[in-house]
């Protein structure tokens, strides 16, 4: 049976339950779309390299998850259950995040039909020996692609120097070999061990009516669930990074970076929220577009358009970063932490931290204009034990102090790394 | 006003409101750079806000709001100017007027900007111009749109149409304060204004808000409307070809056909569907075939551009599959032309059309690029009209596309041991 939770200050209302087997779910209505959406998460990505079963340590391979993403689409009589739903009208797709695989679809209408479709097919899978042959060279495809890509080379470049065990360092869809490694049984294994209703969460939003979509969720799958499995730490990461300067040449334009620190391991819950709030506050305080340092970068010509920052708290540890295109990356990297050890001194200004927070606010609430993005984050909080209509009332609690403490504790030079891409001779 | 219109969408279902200033020039090689860098150049400062600084505050002020410099091109017509998202007031602390004051920061922004001696901003231009530089530069960052560039610029080269989005670096280089100011004005005195607007307030509201943001709008040309060029300058049955070599691990192939000679009017919801069935979804030949079955490629896919008349298709393989992904991709679309649609495969390409026009309307974003196009178009279908027809789009419409396509450019990016050619 599922509860009715009404969030006036946002005007929303979800109806969420746990039901029998363990699924999580959770039916937002948004009342006067035309549309409907469907997210079935998986609380299983590729940073989920090991895990214990039964009193035995197993390994998901790397890359693993990805892979399984890719082989579920595949039905019984070897059709392609994304076909299946787009000649149905859904719109189907998925994808696997180092802490996530999820599928999904919109669909203006037979929602009913493709969830149970789509419940089936995630529960229930179907490849063969011969068809996880087949999916080797279009896996290689989308890994050379992302070889390609500078952002991605500089990204990764980043997390390798940060972290020294942490699976969020390679590549979610592994590497060349360990495609060619991948077999039909370890996915299988994969999928018996992960693909539990317990350990999965289903979001609908849009067009919908709470009390069917939990009706096809009892008729399409199993009645109970295996428990989920236990997550195996790799190892305790040191403070610091691991190496302070990473760079590779490549075929770009101008030169860009990426620098970064690690912050708090282990966020869960509300605290994780609060904690996502505080550093993105604080980025925003010395390097947001109304910093004066941003105005200051950008007046002499070192930052333009494409400099910003970020924090992610994904896969167990968290991590702020910053950067973009520039002609002088560590002058820049210099400039931000010197900035943010002025304002970890002497306090962020208090009318200019406040109208911080009415961006922050006003962020909230436009975030609740896209169905995909209120799917994506109902179901994140389900795994991570927040709820996240909640946001604005934890927002209300976050002040100019917890911003300069995240700052004195995590942006400093000590702490950061920095990942560099500098153009080629061509 | 003169030259200024107002398509306003009312719609209640969002907490956040929409609108967008978009001026209509000519695209060409004496406009693109200047078109390109003005919004930004705009956005830099106003009389009252002289500095981004002071301008990103007023936005935080408005609750995070965002004015964001919008340039896109429609066939061979810019269409340059500012997009704004913010949230509703009625989901904020005191209820304020975001729309109000995202209006009046957008007139500001369009027709008061900082100048000295009657002219933009020297170091703002200069700055920009060189951002501009930089942005051009960045073009080979992302390798598959590269390649698509690459492909426009061959085939339409002598044409408008190929002139790239941002301009060439050469015609970057030669922006001054002088000719982007006089370039400036004529735009404030001529070009066409299209405003658009989503979100809870009454369409009299709107008016009257945009009325007097842009009050000031010196009106003192006549009206010129931009216009699209079908002309045909390739000889009949000549492919060009271009191989361009770069530091990639991954083959990009692309091709392009031109559909104007037999679709001199194209009915967009029949172009969708044709597309849709070809390469642009899930059901299509390029995804089923061309991926699935032959696993030529990681992506394989194609788009229409309704505006130029014109088909193309991309992939990304292997470097040695080069050939082989051609002829496959081409066979398809024979395939296509000779109505070789299986009912599914029909179904599914409808379906697709329908799906992504509904989508339309539950965003924002969505709802202005589309009537923005309806604009400029200066008809159409609304979205709901366009999703009804398109469920209606048969296996002979979509052939009769496929029959008129002329191939006309194959360019491939590949590795840098290959041999550099062009033709």
């Amino acid at each position: 049976m599922l509860t009715k939770r009404d969030y006036p200050r946002l005007g929303e209302t979800a109806c969420v339950g746990e039901l029998e087997n363990g699924l999580r779910l959770t039916v937002a209505p948004k009342p006067g779309y035309r549309k409907s959406l469907a997210f079935l998460a998986v609380n299983y990505g590729g940073a989920d390299r090991f895990y214990e079963k039964d009193g035995e340590r197993l390994e998901s391979p790397a890359g693993a998850a990805h892979f399984l993403e890719h082989k579920t689409f595949e039905l019984e009589d070897g059709q392609d259950a994304m076909s299946l739903l787009a000649q149905r009208g859904a719109n189907a797709n998925a994808f696997t995040s180092p802490d996530m695989t999820a599928f999904h679809f919109d669909c203006a209408d037979g929602l009913e039909d493709s969830l149970r479709l789509l419940l089936r097919f995630v529960s229930a899978p179907s490849f063969t020996p011969e068809s996880v042959e087949r999916e080797k060279p279009i896996i290689t495809q989308e890994i050379r692609m992302s070889e390609d890509d500078p952002e991605d080379v500089m990204y990764y470049g980043l997390l390798r120097a940060l972290y020294e065990y942490a699976p969020l360092r390679e590549n979610v869809a592994g590497d060349i070999d360990s495609v060619e490694a991948m077999d039909a049984e370890t996915l299988y294994r994969l999928h018996r061990d992960f693909y539990v209703p317990a350990n999965m969460a289903l979001v609908v939003t849009g067009r919908a009516d709470p009390a069917e979509i939990e009706d096809i969720c009892l008729e399409s799958l199993p009645p109970s669930s295996r428990p989920r499995p236990v997550a195996v730490s790799p190892g305790q990461e040191k403070p610091g990074p691991v190496s302070v300067r990473t760079k590779r040449a490549m075929d770009v334009g101008a030169p860009m970076f990426l620098a970064g620190a690690k912050a708090k391991s282990g966020l869960l819950g509300r605290e994780s929220v609060k904690f996502e709030l505080t550093a993105t506050l604080a980025l925003s305080a010395v390097l947001g577009t109304s910093s004066p340092l941003y105005r200051r970068l950008y007046d002499e010509g070192l930052i333009n358009e494409t400099f910003g920052c970020a924090f992610e708290n994904v896969a167990g540890v968290s991590h702020l970063s910053f950067g973009g295109e520039t002609r002088d990356p560590r002058l820049v990297c210099l400039r931000v932490l010197e900035e943010a050890a002025a304002l970890a001194a002497r306090g962020l200004d208090e009318a200019f931290f406040e109208r911080q927070k009415k961006t922050a606010y006003g962020g909230a609430i436009r975030s609740l204009g896209s169905l995909e993005n209120i799917a994506y984050n109902l179901a994140a909080g389900t795994f991570a034990g927040y709820d996240y209509f909640e946001t604005l009332g934890v927002l209300d609690t976050v002040t100019a102090e917890d911003c300069r403490g995240f700052l004195a504790a995590y942006l400093t030079a000590q702490s950061c790394a920095i990942s560099e891409i500098l153009t080629k001779e061509r | 006003m003169r030259g200024v219109w107002l398509t306003a969408v009312r719609a209640e279902r969002f907490k956040t409101g929409c609108l967008s200033v978009t001026a209509l020039a000519e695209h060409g090689k004496r406009t693109a750079a200047m078109n390109a860098v003005l919004p930004y150049v705009l956005r830099r400062g106003t009389s009252r806000l002289p500095d981004m600084e002071s301008i990103a505050g007023a936005l935080d002020d408005m609750y995070g709001a965002r004015i964001e410099p919008a340039i896109r091109k429609r066939g061979e017509i810019a269409a340059l100017g500012f997009c704004a998202d913010f949230p509703d007031g009625a989901f904020l602390p005191g209820r304020p007027d975001t729309l109000g004051a995202v209006a009046a920061l957008m007139g500001e922004l369009l027709l008061s900007p900082a100048t000295k001696g009657g002219r933009l901003r020297a170091d703002y231009v200069e700055s920009e111009r060189r951002n501009l530089l930089d942005d051009i530069a960045a073009e080979i960052n992302d390798k598959r749109s590269y390649a698509s560039l690459r492909l426009t610029g061959t085939m339409f080269r002598g044409e408008r149409y190929g002139v790239p989005k941002l301009g060439t670096a050469a015609d970057a280089e030669r922006i001054s304060v002088a000719t982007l100011t006089k370039y400036y004005k004529e735009l404030m005195a001529s070009a066409p204004i299209e405003v658009f607007y989503c979100g809870a307030e009454p369409t009299e509201r709107v008016a009257a808000l945009v009325r007097e943001a842009l009050s000031p709008l010196p009106r003192s040309a006549q009206i010129r409307m931009p216009v699209t060029e079908n002309a045909w300058v390739v000889p009949e049955g000549q492919v060009r070809r271009v191989t361009e070599t770069m530091d990639v691990t991954q083959g990009r192939l692309c091709m392009g056909w031109r559909l104007s000679e037999a679709v001199p009017d194209p009915d967009r919801a029949v172009l969708a569907v044709f597309n849709a069935a070809f390469g642009g979804s899930v059901t299509s030949k390029l995804f089923t075939h061309v991926r699935e079955e032959l696993g030529l490629c990681y992506y394989a896919e194609s788009v229409t551009d309704r505006w130029k008349g014109a088909l193309f298709a991309s992939a990304g393989i292997d470097f040695d599959m080069a050939g082989t992904a051609e002829r496959e991709i081409a066979a398809q679309l024979d395939a296509l032309a000779r109505g070789e649609l299986e009912d599914w495969e029909l179904e599914g390409a409808r379906r697709a059309v329908v799906n992504a026009v509904t989508s339309v309307l539950d965003e924002q974003s969505g709802l202005e690029g589309y009537y923005l196009d309806r604009s400029i178009a200066g008809t159409g279908l609304r979205p709901e009209e366009l999703a009804a027809r398109a469920s209606l789009v048969t296996r002979e419409e979509i052939a009769a596309v496929a029959a008129c396509a002329r191939l006309k450019c194959v360019t491939f990016l590949t590795a840098e041991d290959e041999d550099a050619d062009e033709t």
